[in-house]
């Protein structure tokens, strides 16, 4: 596969410090350590998209950036402060400037969509009539604002995974990470929540990192590109790939790739292979 | 391996006691600094107090009822049925009614802040909580906490109320005894300590039913089995401890007022 670069007017180019840094990063949980000696980083604007089969701590390390889970070793930056012993208290401020997509939405269960995907805003205390445009706003982003005064209970997975989008982006984020969005969805389902992430990441230049084991969602990631014109996703001109969405692959807690698709295409590694075949 | 085994128990016990002792001294100081999720109070407030009344007013009714049936029996004996309202409303007071609210609210209310809780974690909605910037402790936990302590203390002026009135049902009704007598004689022996006594128990009870329902329920793990299981432990570690505070208490109190 030839690499060309792509003209996006929208993307900033990336610059100052990495939005997230990891060093050596061990996890474990009572037992033998689940992930060992794991490093990346995330740079401003740039969509990284995490590959590995099921089980092999893929969700752990999204959560590891949130800090949600504490390391064993390493270090884990999150907007360039070092969060791998910040006390809980000191870190739900630099959460809040984060969205996080669960693997199951993660809805709560007792609140309307409106209130789901509010949370951050009415814990902010921002007025009722700002909430309500907000909300709106970004339940029209995913093409769910008929669910407004919904409860999860009535919505179907991929509405749940879209308003669970949509309750990430409502505060405009500085990162945004995707636990396995499109996991368990039918292949219309799973393209239209490909599309919002090209959509998150063409018009917002939002850094990112998506977490699958769907190498269909991670190619169409990176072939295709959001057209605001058409209000749709197009895929890129024959050859052409988006530079700014590179790979990461784990096999039993190990880092085994980091690299661009042409790389990821072109590894000599025979768990890549296996896993691209 | 039998001496490995209990060591390894012992450090658990050590270890669950270490960590709730944590978690419930977190759920109380964070009332003293912001944020206050007030509307989460109030909520958890009406769930707890006016959705326990109906079972706190038939038990503590039909406790007062069988406290003069049984009194009443054995007090004939000696020709002394007429205190039979002091022996009621003194038992309520200073102990059933606390006791048997306190029990009847862990059945209830220990056991749902489990599995509420329980259920939000083994479905993530915890971490989405503390993704979005806001603290289940201070959300979730403190609310339920002070609402406990706060409605558990009304539940049980109603229950020993509805326990004198039971009791005084029974004497009227069955036992063909004066009314006036039997209020006049439970009004007339109830001294200071003994209403003491019974609002300072609630406030203990409330909040170990709280704090330990809502401890399980934050470290549920195993999915849905993991919730029922962390429901049965609410209930029963919460039970067993009410009963357990109360005869420290009762001791404590009564040797302060003795002397």
């Amino acid at each position: 596969m030839s690499q060309a670069t792509v003209s996006m007017p929208e993307l900033p180019p990336p610059e100052g410090g990495p939005v997230v840094a990891l060093r050596n990063v061990a996890v474990g949980f009572d037992g033998p350590p689940v992930i060992e000696n794991v490093s990346f980083s995330v740079a401003p604007a740039e969509t990284r998209i995490l590959l590995g089969p099921a089980g092999v701590g893929k969700s752990v390390l999204l959560k590891l950036i949130l800090g949600l889970l504490r390391p064993l070793e390493g270090s884990v930056e999150l907007f360039g402060e070092d969060i791998s012993q910040m006390p809980e208290e000191k870190l739900f401020s630099l959460r809040a400037r984060a969205g996080m997509v669960f693997q199951e939405g993660a809805l709560f269960d007792s609140l309307t969509v409106r209130d789901n995907v509010a949370y951050q805003l009415i814990q902010e205390g921002v007025h009722d009539e700002e909430i309500d445009a907000r909300v709106r706003d970004a339940l029209r982003f995913v093409g769910l604002e008929e669910t407004f005064n919904l409860f999860p209970s009535s919505l179907s997975g991929g509405m749940r995974r879209r308003v669970a989008i949509a309750r990430a982006l409502i505060n405009q984020p500085e990162l945004i990470l995707y636990d396995s969005p499109t996991g368990g969805l039918d292949p219309v389902t799973s393209n239209t929540i490909i599309e919002l992430i090209v959509k998150q990441r063409d018009v917002r230049a939002t850094p990112s990192l998506l977490v699958t084991h769907r190498l269909q969602d991670a190619f169409t990631l990176c072939t295709h590109r959001f057209s605001s014109e058409q209000g749709r996703m197009v895929p890129l001109p024959e050859g052409q790939i988006n530079h700014n969405t590179t790979f990461l692959m784990l096999d039993e807690g190990h880092l085994i790739f980091d690299g661009s698709l042409h790389e990821l295409v072109h590894s000599d590694n025979p768990f890549v292979r296996e896993f691209l075949e | 391996m039998a001496i490995q085994t209990i060591e390894r128990t012992a450090k658990q016990i050590v270890l669950i006691v270490q960590e709730y002792s944590q978690f419930a001294w977190r759920a109380l100081m964070n009332l003293f600094r912001p944020p206050i999720y007030w509307t989460d109070f109030l909520t958890q407030s009406d769930i707890i107090g006016f959705g326990s009344l109906p079972i706190v007013i038939l038990s503590g009714f039909f406790t007062g009822g069988v406290l003069a049936l049984q009194s009443s029996a054995t007090l004939s004996e000696f020709g002394a049925t007429a205190v039979t309202g002091q022996f009621v409303s003194l038992t309520m007071i200073r102990e059933l009614g606390a006791v048997l609210t306190g029990i009847m609210v862990s059945g209830r209310n220990a056991s749902s802040m489990a599995s509420e809780l329980g259920s939000m974690v083994v479905t993530e909605q915890i971490d989405a909580m503390r993704a979005l910037g806001v603290d289940p402790m201070r959300k979730l936990v403190t609310p339920r906490v002070y609402a406990t302590i706060i409605m558990l203390l009304f539940l049980t002026i109603v229950a020993d109320a509805f326990g004198i009135m039971g009791g005084a049902a029974v004497t009227v009704v069955l036992n063909h005894q004066n009314g006036t007598q039997y209020f006049n004689n439970a009004y007339e022996h109830l001294a200071y300590p003994d209403i003491v006594q019974g609002l300072v128990k609630p406030l203990f009870f409330g909040y170990i039913i709280a704090s330990i329902g809502c401890f399980y329920g934050m470290r549920t793990t195993g999915g849905t089995e993991g919730v029922g299981r962390s429901t049965i432990s609410a209930v029963v570690n919460s039970s067993v401890l009410i009963i357990f505070i109360d005869f420290l208490i009762t001791h404590i109190l009564l040797s302060l007022f003795s002397s």
